[in-house]
């Protein structure tokens, strides 16, 4: 490791524990069998243990963007809301310059309020000030598209496609400039005119960022953005190294 | 190109060396306590903002919207007038039976309501807390403002029906504003409080009601607090007589009406006010700060 590179993001053997209440099998669903649980101590089954990440540990460097690999429910997005800081750490550490922010598509968002509102909200949460949220609003609208048949933006989200507000929750977030900046999905959303957009926003956010994550599933967007590929499999890492040569694991692992 | 580091235990102390040589923070740290009040208050804006969607959102869908902000207190005002004035007749030995009755209902409604929006204020918002990066107690102070919004519409409808059975209008009305913003500190601290429990304890949702119907019966709500006074003595009295919120209420029938009977002097009565506010209000505060970093795991 040379000196010179400057490490932004540094997980260290780091666990994540999920704590899901009320996942109970209808059999055990009864009273009694409450009952039965509590007096013979036993844990409950209504609350279970979810280990998504195994003991991670990499090292991120100022300049990079890492593609985050790996099949369905192998712990990439859980693992970038730890690096975020949203989901707490069970064991280990991980470290990061500045704040990382977590650019997703499912910001949730108020349904009853029109699409401009959740705009201003969205932008006020990640902590601008009310006059670059005014100065901005008119812009992200614009980005998001939502108004190109008709005037979409004061209805009540609820009325939107899933399409158009992903689109929305797309645009919010990427209004602002991040040090860190944690990708999840979030290309795969929108008709292929707006993904060239957001492709392209990405890569201007990218020049900004020092660090960038992505979790995809298209190999080509991968490909495309990242030089170095984290591939995961069921909490723990598998590979790490240049996309191509851990592209080429992940394939064949995929075809098996 | 970084090396690759892989999880073995060789490379476990490098990592945590590195990341001490570039002083990067770890992301599950707690910022200190002024720290942390400086961010909040750098969210001001958005728990202002949240406040109000949240409003907009719950009468969003109704014919009437924001009508029944005034009209819910109404309602309930005249639930009680049917059933104690005309029904009952209750006079309990005090005159404006009503607007006595009415004053308890609406302050003791005031933390009810904030603390029973409180204890969800993180559980029913797992979605912005999984997605966003915030100071969590934006969301229990928002909802403590939503029902300060609330209860100022029922202030209207309050002064309105004491005004109806006939008492002054005194310069003792200005005192209206400081009670309102010293049981508006206690239920913020309440429903800090509420919330970090209501997140580590699923369960105490279904129990809050019957916690707070006990409160109510222990507030002199429905009947005169002379009840007490009558009934009980040593220790007991001492109890009830220091509950927060028959102070409140105590203090705004004061303020609002002539001759009513008080459990204290108004003197005593303010200084249990003030030290409720502070006490309740800074510890639920700190409290709920100390969790700041586990609300996401839900």
């Amino acid at each position: 490791m040379a000196d010179s590179e400057v490490p932004t993001v540094i997980a260290d053997d780091a666990h994540v524990v999920y704590r899901v209440y009320g996942s109970n099998t209808s059999a055990s669903n009864t009273p009694l069998a409450s009952f039965k649980r509590i007096i013979t101590g036993k844990r409950p089954s209504a609350v279970r243990e979810v280990h998504a990440v195994k003991g991670v540990s990499f090292a991120a460097y100022r300049g990079e963007a890492i593609g985050l690999i790996g099949s369905n429910g192998s712990g990439k997005s859980t693992l970038l809301r730890a690096i975020a800081g949203l989901l707490p750490v069970e064991r280990g550490a991980i470290y990061a310059a500045g704040q990382p922010s977590l650019l997703g598509v499912n910001a949730a968002l108020m349904n009853d309020l029109s699409g401009e509102r959740n705009v201003v909200l969205g932008c006020l949460a990640m902590g601008m000030s009310p006059a670059e949220v005014r100065a901005q609003t008119d812009d992200i609208i614009k980005f998001s598209g939502i108004n190109d048949r008709g005037d979409f933006s004061s209805l009540p989200m609820r009325t939107y496609s899933s399409g158009m507000s992903a689109r929305l929750r797309f645009s919010i977030a990427a209004a602002k400039k991040h040090d860190v900046l944690l990708i999840d999905e979030a290309l795969a959303t929108g008709d292929a005119k707006f993904r060239r957009r957001s492709e392209q926003r990405v890569r201007d956010l990218r020049a900004e960022a020092g660090t960038v994550f992505l979790v995809s599933h298209s190999e080509q967007s991968i490909r495309d953005t990242c030089e170095r590929c984290i591939w995961l499999e069921s909490g723990t890492i598998r590979g790490d190294g240049p996309t191509e040569e851990v592209l080429k694991e992940y394939e064949a692992f995929m075809r098996k | 190109m970084a090396q690759t580091a892989v999880a073995d235990t060789g490379t476990k102390k490098s990592l945590r060396e590195l990341a001490r040589r570039h002083g990067l923070s770890s992301a599950g740290a707690l910022p200190s306590l002024p720290n942390y009040t400086r961010q909040l208050w750098s969210y001001r804006h958005f728990i202002a903002a949240y406040a109000n969607a949240r409003v907009t959102s719950a009468l969003g869908k109704t014919r009437l919207g924001m009508v029944w902000q005034v009209l819910t207190p109404l309602i309930n005002a005249a639930v009680y007038y049917v059933i104690f004035g005309v029904i009952l007749g209750t006079r309990g030995g005090i005159d404006n039976f009503i607007a006595y009755l009415c004053t308890g209902v609406f302050i003791y409604g005031f933390t009810q309501n904030t603390v029973q929006a409180g204890i969800q204020a993180i559980t029913g918002n797992m979605g912005l807390i999984r997605a966003l990066h915030f100071p969590r107690a934006s969301l229990p102070i928002s909802v403590t403002l939503v029902e300060v919004r609330n209860v100022l519409a029922s202030m209207v409808v309050l002064i309105a029906i004491v005004l109806f059975d006939g008492e002054p209008i005194t310069v003792e009305w200005l005192l209206i504003i400081p009670i309102l913003l010293l049981q508006a500190m206690f239920n913020a601290g309440l429903a800090l409080g509420a919330a970090r429990l209501g997140a580590k304890i699923t369960d105490l949702k279904q129990l809050v009601p019957f916690v707070m119907r006990f409160w109510m019966y222990g507030s002199a709500v429905l009947y005169p607090v002379t009840r007490f006074t009558d009934a009980l003595h040593g220790w007991k009295l001492t109890l009830v007589e220091a509950n927060p919120l028959l102070v409140f209420i105590e203090l705004m029938r004061h303020a609002l009406m002539e001759d009513v009977p008080l459990a204290g002097t108004p003197t005593r009565l303010w200084i249990e006010a003030v030290v409720w506010a502070i006490v309740v209000g800074v510890s639920g505060y700190v409290y709920f700060w100390r969790g700041e970093k586990g609300y996401g795991r839900g």
